[in-house]
C-alpha cells in the first residue's frame, strides 16, 4: 500500500490543557453573552472535557490532522481521484475562509476553530482492511480529529467500527449501501449521500412511469453491501408496481469480464437492466452490454450512478437512461451555492465537478460547520451539533442531518443521459429531470436496525 | 437462467474466455518453466500490451497496426527486463524472484497510470468484426468470436515455434533440465532472454487483442493475473499444452458456473484449482520434477 502524507508536522500530544489566550477570551465572551448564545458555552467549558480519542491531543496546537484514505488503486481508482479532488478544494477553502465555505458553515472564519487543517492521502483500493489500517496510523501517528474517505461501502462500514472503537469521528466519502446508516451505523459515524433506499424512492417511480407497471427487471450487482442492498432496495420498490425480477446476476467487484453474466441476461427475457455495478466494473459491464446486443432488447437504468460513467462507458451509451445521483453540475442553474462549487472546482481542476468530488467537499464542509456551532473538537459535542439537526445551506439547497441514524437528509437528484447531439458542450452528459426532495424518500430511522452506540 | 439454449451460450463463451486466458497463461507457463521465475509482472505486461497498441491506434488509427506495436513494445519491455534486471535473480532465492517482478509490476501499472490517468481507454474493434453475430442459438459479439481465431492462431504458431524449430527444442529441453542443456554448450542465457521477450510478447499481444473486449485501465492486469496463475495451476507449471488446456477449462468453469449461481463461479475456479493441486499436485499435464 503506497500513501502519501501531505504536512506531516504531527501535533504532539502534551497531555497537559493549557489554557490560551484565545480560550480565555472565549470563555469570557461565553460567559457574558450565554444568555443570548447558549451554544457559545459548550465551546467556553470546551478544554474542561475528558480526553477521549484523540481529543485533546489532536487539537492542541495549531493545527488539526484529517486522516483521508480513497482508493487510488483498483476498479474505483478514478472515483477516488476525484473524491480527493473534493477534499483538497474544501480544506484549501476552509483554512483560506472561501465565500462558499461561509454561506455553508456561516461561523467559519479561517481554518476550524482557528485551527488549520492539514491532511495525510492513503490508498485504499476500496479494500476495508487496508482503509482500517491506514486510519489507525492516522490516529496513532497522526491524532488524527477526523477520518474520511471510501467509494466503498465495505470500507465505509469498517471505517464506522473503526470510529466507533476509537472515537474518532468518521464521515463516510461515497457509500451507497444502507447498512452505513442503517445496521451498521455509528454514533461516531455521518452520511451525506444518498443511499439504496432513497435512490430507490426516487428513481423508482420515474422508472415505472417510464417503462409501465408489470415489467421485469435484471440486476447486475456487485457483491458487498452496496450492491447487495441497492438491489434489494429497487427490488422492492418495483415489485409494488408489479415488477418481478427476472435475474440478479451478482459479480465480484473488479470482475475482468461480464460476458457470463451478460450471457444469462440476455437469455433471461427481463424488459429492463438496472446496473447496480459502480466504478469501472459499471463502465465496462455497460460496454459489453451494448457489445452482446442487450440493448437492442432491453433498457438500461442506474439507481446509483458512478462518476465518470457517461464519459467514460462512451458511444452514447447513457443517452436515455435514467440514474439517480448526489449532484450534477448543471445544477448551478438552480442553486447559487452549486453554482460557487462548480466554478471553483472547474478553475482548480480544469473539468466540470462530478458528484464523488462534491460529495468530499460537502463532508469536510459540514464538519467544519459542526465543529464551529459546537465551538470545540470534543468529539461528543461535534457529535450533539451534528445531531442538532440545524438546517444548513448546501449545493443542493437546504440540508439537515437526521439525529436517529446520522444521516444527511437531502435530495436525490434523478438525471437522464443526453443524446451526442443535445449536448451543449463536451460536458453536458445529462439533464436534470427531478430533484426529490430527501425527507420523503428516506425510511424511517429504526427500519434498517440502526442502533447508534455510545457518545464516551 | 437454467436451459439448453444458455447452457450452449455458455458452454460456447467459455471456449471464447479460455482461448484468451490460454494465450496469456502460456506466456507465464513458458518462462517459468524455462527460467524458474514465476513473473509477477506478467498482468502488467499485459497492461503495457493494450496501452502500447492504444497508442499506435491513435497515431494510426489501425488495429493490425496496434496489434504489432502492441506486441513488439511488450517484447522489448521483456527482453530489457530480462537483461538488466531478472538474469541477477535466476540464482536467488524463488521469494526474491517474486518480489521484484511484483515491484516491476506495480511500477508499470503506475506509470501508466501517471502518463494516462486512472480513465479507462478504448480501443475499437476492427471495422470487419465490429457488431453482433447470430449462430442461431445465440447472439455474440463479433469481434470475440474473431478473438477465439486469433488466439488460435496465435497459439498454433507458438506450439510450431516451440515443437518444431531448434529453439523450441531447446527451450523445452531447459524446461525438463536446464543444467543438462547448460552443459551440452548451449548459451542458456541467450535462450532464457529470448524466452523471456516471448513470453512477454504473448501477454502484450493477449493485452491488445483483449483491449477492444474490455475498456483500458492501468489496473486491467491485475484481476487477469490470479486468474492466469489458477490456470497454469490447473494445466501444470511449464506446460504448454496445460496452459491451453487450464485456460479453457478455466474458461468453462467461469461461464457455466455462472449459469448456475454466478457469485460462485470464482469460487468454483478456486475449488477446482484445489482439487487439481490434491489429485495431481503438478497440474493435469505437469511432470513431476519440475517446479
Amino acid at each position: 500500500m503506497k500513501s502519501e502524507i501531505f504536512g506531516r508536522e504531527i501535533l504532539k500530544s502534551s497531555g497537559n490543557a493549557s489554557v490560551s489566550r484565545r480560550t480565555l477570551l472565549q470563555v469570557g465572551a461565553g460567559l457574558f453573552g450565554s444568555a443570548l448564545l447558549p451554544g457559545t458555552i459548550n465551546g467556553a467549558l470546551a478544554e474542561e472535557h475528558p480526553s477521549i480519542g484523540t481529543y485533546p491531543a489532536g487539537s492542541s496546537g495549531s493545527s488539526v490532522f484529517i486522516g483521508i484514505t480513497v482508493p487510488r488503486t483498483g476498479t474505483y481508482a478514478l472515483q477516488g481521484e476525484d473524491e480527493l479532488k473534493g477534499y483538497e478544494l474544501a480544506v484549501e477553502h476552509i483554512n483560506s475562509g472561501n465565500e462558499l465555505i461561509k454561506k455553508i458553515s456561516p461561523k467559519t472564519t479561517k481554518g476550524v476553530l482557528g485551527k488549520e487543517l492539514k491532511f495525510g492521502v492513503a490508498d485504499s483500493g476500496a479494500k476495508p482492511n487496508e482503509a482500517v489500517q491506514a486510519e489507525q496510523r492516522f490516529i496513532s501517528e497522526n491524532k488524527a480529529v477526523l477520518m474520511t474517505g471510501s467509494t466503498s461501502s465495505a470500507v465505509a462500514v469498517a471505517l464506522n467500527k473503526l470510529a466507533q472503537r476509537e472515537k474518532v469521528l468518521y464521515v463516510a466519502g461515497i457509500s451507497g449501501s444502507n447498512d452505513t446508516t442503517g445496521k451498521d451505523c455509528v454514533r461516531y459515524g455521518f452520511r451525506q449521500c444518498f443511499y439504496g433506499q432513497t435512490a430507490a424512492a426516487a428513481i423508482g417511480p420515474i422508472v415505472v412511469k417510464n417503462f409501465g407497471k408489470g415489467k421485469k427487471a435484471a440486476y447486475l450487482t456487485p457483491d458487498y453491501t452496496y450492491g447487495h442492498t441497492v438491489t434489494k432496495s429497487m427490488q422492492d420498490y418495483l415489485a409494488t408496481a408489479g415488477w418481478t425480477t427476472a435475474t440478479n446476476q451478482v459479480a465480484p467487484l473488479g470482475a475482468p469480464d461480464y460476458s457470463s453474466y451478460l450471457l444469462n441476461i440476455a437469455n433471461s427475457g427481463a424488459d429492463v437492466l438496472l446496473n447496480v455495478n459502480w466504478g469501472h466494473d459499471a463502465v465496462l459491464s455497460t460496454q459489453q452490454a451494448k457489445q452482446f446486443g442487450i440493448f437492442d432488447k432491453m433498457k438500461l437504468v442506474v439507481p446509483y450512478q458512478t462518476p465518470f460513467l457517461a464519459r467514460e462507458a462512451g458511444d452514447s451509451l447513457l443517452a436515455g437512461v435514467y440514474a439517480a445521483t448526489d449532484f450534477w453540475w448543471t445544477l448551478e442553474d438552480k442553486y447559487p451555492l452549486a453554482k460557487m462549487f462548480v466554478e471553483a472546482f472547474e478553475k482548480k481542476y480544469g473539468y466540470k465537478p462530478e458528484w464523488g468530488a462534491n460529495n468530499a467537499y460537502m463532508e469536510f464542509a459540514l464538519w467544519a460547520e459542526a465543529v464551529e456551532n459546537a465551538g470545540t473538537f470534543y468529539p461528543p459535542e461535534v457529535i450533539k451539533s451534528y445531531e442538532a439537526g440545524r438546517k444548513i445551506q448546501s449545493t443542493v439547497g437546504e440540508v439537515y442531518f437526521r439525529k436517529e441514524d446520522h444521516q444527511l437528509v437531502r435530495p436525490v437528484i434523478i438525471v437522464k443521459g443526453k443524446a451526442p447531439k443535445d449536448m451543449k458542450n463536451k460536458e453536458d452528459y445529462y439533464d436534470v429531470v427531478e430533484i426529490v426532495p430527501g425527507a420523503g424518500l428516506m425510511q424511517k430511522p429504526d427500519a434498517f436496525g440502526c442502533s447508534l452506540g455510545d457518545y464516551t | 437462467m437454467i436451459n439448453w439454449p444458455n447452457f450452449i451460450s455458455q458452454v460456447f463463451n467459455g471456449l471464447a474466455l479460455g482461448a484468451l486466458l490460454a494465450l496469456i497463461s502460456s506466456g507465464l507457463t513458458i518462462i517459468y518453466g524455462t527460467l524458474g521465475v514465476l513473473n509477477l509482472a506478467h498482468g502488467a505486461m499485459f497492461m503495457l500490451g493494450g496501452y502500447a497498441g492504444f497508442v499506435a491506434y491513435q497515431y494510426t488509427s489501425s488495429f493490425i497496426v496496434a496489434v504489432i506495436a502492441g506486441s513488439l513494445f511488450v517484447m522489448v519491455v521483456g527482453l530489457a527486463m530480462e537483461r538488466i534486471i531478472i538474469r541477477h535473480f535466476y540464482n536467488r532465492p524463488h521469494e526474491d524472484q517474486l518480489l521484484v517482478t511484483f515491484g516491476l509490476g506495480i511500477c508499470f501499472v503506475e506509470i501508466v497510470r501517471l502518463f494516462f490517468s486512472s480513465q479507462s481507454k478504448q480501443v475499437p474493434p476492427p471495422p470487419l468484426f465490429q457488431g453482433i453475430t447470430s449462430l442461431g442459438f445465440m447472439y455474440y459479439p463479433t469481434y470475440r468470436l474473431a478473438v477465439v481465431g486469433i488466439v488460435a492462431v496465435a497459439l498454433g504458431v507458438l506450439f510450431l515455434v516451440l515443437y518444431r524449430t531448434r529453439l523450441g527444442m531447446i527451450v523445452r529441453a531447459g524446461i525438463e533440465d536446464s543444467v543438462m542443456v547448460d552443459s551440452l554448450g548451449i548459451n542458456v542465457h541467450r535462450v532464457f532472454m529470448i524466452v523471456f521477450g516471448i513470453g512477454a510478447m504473448a501477454a502484450g499481444f493477449a493485452g491488445i487483442v483483449n483491449a477492444p473486449v474490455v475498456s483500458l485501465t492501468p489496473g486491467v492486469g491485475d484481476d487477469i493475473l490470479v486468474e492466469t496463475f489458477v490456470v497454469v495451476v490447473i494445466g501444470g507449471v511449464g506446460s504448454f499444452p496445460g496452459a491451453v488446456l487450464g485456460g479453457l477449462i478455466a474458461g468453462e468453469i467461469i461461464s457455466v458456473t455462472s449459469m448456475f449461481n454466478p457469485g460462485y463461479a470464482y469460487v468454483m475456479l478456486f475449488a477446482v484449482m484445489t482439487l487439481v493441486l490434491v489429485v495431481r499436485p503438478h497440474g493435469l499435464l505437469g511432470v513431476e520434477g519440475r517446479e
